[in-house]
């Protein structure tokens, strides 16, 4: 069956994006897509991001149609730190230099409460971000009412992150994001961290989190790569309500990286559903500029698929492969440990103390 | 030995774990204990313990003929910055377990007796009495010029204060790596983790010295810190051996100390899990009996 012959209207959003965030230039969309590679990928870059690659990657995207560009340290405002990296560019420069660059595109930025502070999302505002995204552990959410309070009150869009969503049933997922919704969140994305839900999870969190919040809010969906699941389940977030869509272009981001964006704007197009992203263009920015500011492929190997497998925070990719280098220990054991530990975001400091483990267990023979 | 008198204002966990605590001192006695609500099981446990207790708050104990010598706040920041100007007025000396800040931090073994003189004295916050002695311990021997700290908890062991003043945690957690842990600059991160069962407060110090600093020195002036936090905070313990990283550009050319260490707490009220309201309650335990004593020995 040639894919001509396939009816669109079985596969019709029953939703389509609010776009009750003021004036939008793109029209009516199906979904909203939002590229994360400059934030997301900041973890695989290690926080290494010059002014141009930034300036490059935003005009690139921008010019394609990609409506949100996210532009931040890997762990959110305020995470250059010894402990996830120092940034190489200061985030907030970054920020001011992809709002100046974007015509069309609103920047976003990540903050996580107990790292960033409301200071932090001041500056950002100030350089130019509009949309402002606020993530927390999945069952953590009410350290974040006093942020998004903020937030609104500077007039900024908001959207909350429920992250390591695949470690909660779907009614916790609900409650948790009405936390959010109810301290002035306008959108909530199921965000699998771990890229470990399976997609009857995702689409059971989604419909649950869309039962709760729909009439008052939005629902997004993040996914990782790391089971290879990326696409299928963003098409399945969709279908079960998600009109919000993070991705990132040729992948660039933590663990196996993100669903990739331009795949998922070219399965859009073939269903029918509206991104306002001109695929072309946005195939030639993957090849022609994503491509050169990546350090390497996202790839799916040994470390990232044991990610996936074990349920393990992506951004404890590149630590775990530092502390298994620097102690001689084997990087797929310390992901294996802290998937055990229950580790979470933000947590990369004990993957120091696994790999000590690890290494006296070795010499003790044990 | 005589012993001084004391008020506990804020019958919660905090509160009681501390009346475990100061029932055990020879230098403090507790004997009010504070809250405002009838049902608190605080105040009943505190009244079987055969301490006078009001749930009519601090205005109550004000009024009462004989007053506390020290007065341990454990209710709210915004209490504690309300009631604080009265106890001085009170001659009561003020030990805060909130992030109000009203008067000068302390971290017992790093500056436990520098303000026994002060009417009102600031705990800073759980993260900070688990991790500023280790960046004294390593600044004492040396120059820090900068210092940042991962707290890990259990989340059930972080209480609605905290999770709405999150901001405030790191903020005055950050100051006091400065300030008293002696680093040029401080950051905190705190991580609440729902693992259940619960985990065992975790938290990792870093901080960066000069390339050719003296290792051996700083290593044992970190397992002489240990044992002094462990003088009150009995399982307060190193899981590693200090690490030193060599500069990379990952460190912008900074050689990186990290310490690790895990907090289980006495289990006095609170269970094991949550080291980090234990090393709070531990603390200002030994703060109020260094004002005791210092009350003591001048004859009160």
């Amino acid at each position: 069956m040639g894919l001509d012959k396939l009816d669109h209207r079985a596969d019709a959003l029953t939703r389509t994006w609010s776009g009750t965030h003021g004036d939008e230039p793109f029209g009516t969309l199906d979904l909203r897509l939002t590229d994360t590679c400059l934030r997301d990928g900041s973890h695989h870059k290690r926080h290494q991001f010059t002014a141009q690659e930034v300036e490059d990657v935003v005009r690139a995207l921008d010019e394609s149609g990609i409506p949100v560009i996210e532009v931040t340290h890997g762990d959110g405002l305020g995470g250059s730190s010894f402990n996830y990296g120092f940034s190489r560019t200061p985030e907030q420069e970054l920020i001011r230099i992809a709002a100046a660059t974007a015509k069309r595109a609103k920047i976003a930025f990540l903050m996580l409460p107990g790292v960033g502070t409301k200071d932090d999302i001041r500056a950002a505002q100030d350089n130019g971000g509009q949309i402002c995204r606020i993530a927390t552990h999945c069952t953590e959410a009410d350290v974040s009412i006093q942020h998004f309070g903020l937030a609104r009150e500077l007039g900024l869009e908001t959207v909350g992150f429920l992250m390591m969503s695949h470690t909660q049933p779907p009614e916790v997922l609900a409650q948790q994001a009405r936390i959010m919704v109810d301290a002035g969140c306008q959108c909530v994305y199921v965000v699998d961290s771990a890229g470990a839900l399976i997609m009857e999870q995702t689409a059971d969190r989604v419909a649950a989190v869309v039962a709760e919040i729909g009439s008052q809010a939005d629902v997004g969906f993040h996914g990782h790569e790391n089971l290879g699941l990326g696409v299928a389940n963003t098409v399945i977030a969709a279908r079960a309500g998600a009109t919000q869509i993070d991705g990132s272009v040729r992948r660039f981001g933590a663990g196996a990286g993100n669903t990739p964006l331009e795949a998922f704007i070219g399965v859009c197009d073939k269903l029918g559903w509206t991104t306002g992203v001109d695929f072309l263009k946005i195939v030639d920015a993957s090849e022609d500029v994503i491509k050169p500011a990546m350090p390497e492929e996202c790839q799916l190997d040994r470390m990232t698929l044991m990610m996936g497998y074990a349920g393990v925070y992506s951004s404890f990719l590149k630590h775990a492969g530092n502390a298994a280098e620097r102690y001689g220990v084997s990087g797929a054991q310390i992901l294996l440990e802290a998937g055990r530990r229950k580790l979470i975001g933000g947590q990369e400091d004990q993957l120091i103390d696994i790999a000590l483990q690890l290494r006296a267990r070795a010499g003790a023979g044990v | 030995m005589s012993k001084l008198t004391a008020a506990i204002v804020g019958p919660g966990n905090i509160g009681t774990d501390l009346l475990f605590k100061l029932r055990r001192s020879d230098v403090v006695e507790p004997r009010w204990m504070i809250g405002v609500d009838p049902s608190s099981e605080g105040l009943r446990i505190a009244a079987d313990h055969g301490l006078a207790v009001s749930h009519e708050g601090v205005d109550w104990l004000l009024k009462q003929d004989e007053l506390p010598d020290l007065l341990f706040e454990a209710t709210s920041a915004y209490v504690h910055r309300e009631y604080a100007p009265r106890y001085a007025e009170a001659g009561i000396r003020a030990i805060d377990l909130t992030p109000a800040a009203v008067g000068p931090a302390v971290i017992p073994p790093v500056n436990g007796t520098e303000h026994v003189g002060a009417l009102n004295v600031n705990m800073i916050t759980c993260g900070g009495q688990a991790t500023i002695p280790m960046v004294n311990a390593v600044s004492r021997v040396t120059p820090v010029s900068y210092a940042e700290i991962v707290a890990s908890v259990s989340s059930v062991s972080a209480g609605p204060g905290t999770r709405a003043n999150i901001d405030e945690f790191t903020r005055t957690t950050a100051a006091g790596v400065e300030t008293i842990g002696g680093a040029a600059k401080g950051k905190a991160i705190i991580i609440l983790n729902p693992a259940d069962p619960p985990m065992i407060m975790r938290d990792t110090i870093f901080c960066a010295v000069d390339p050719d600093a003296d290792t051996d020195a700083i290593a044992e002036s970190v397992h002489l810190m240990e044992q002094a936090v462990q003088q009150y905070v009995p399982g307060y313990r190193l899981l590693q051996e200090p690490q030193f990283d060599g500069p990379s550009d990952f460190t912008r050319g900074m050689r990186r100390v990290s310490i690790f260490v895990e907090v289980e707490g006495a289990g006095d009220y609170l269970p094991p899990y949550s080291g980090n309201l234990d090393i709070m309650t531990a603390a200002a335990a030994q703060v109020g009996e260094n004002i005791a004593r210092h009350l003591i020995e001048k004859g009160n």
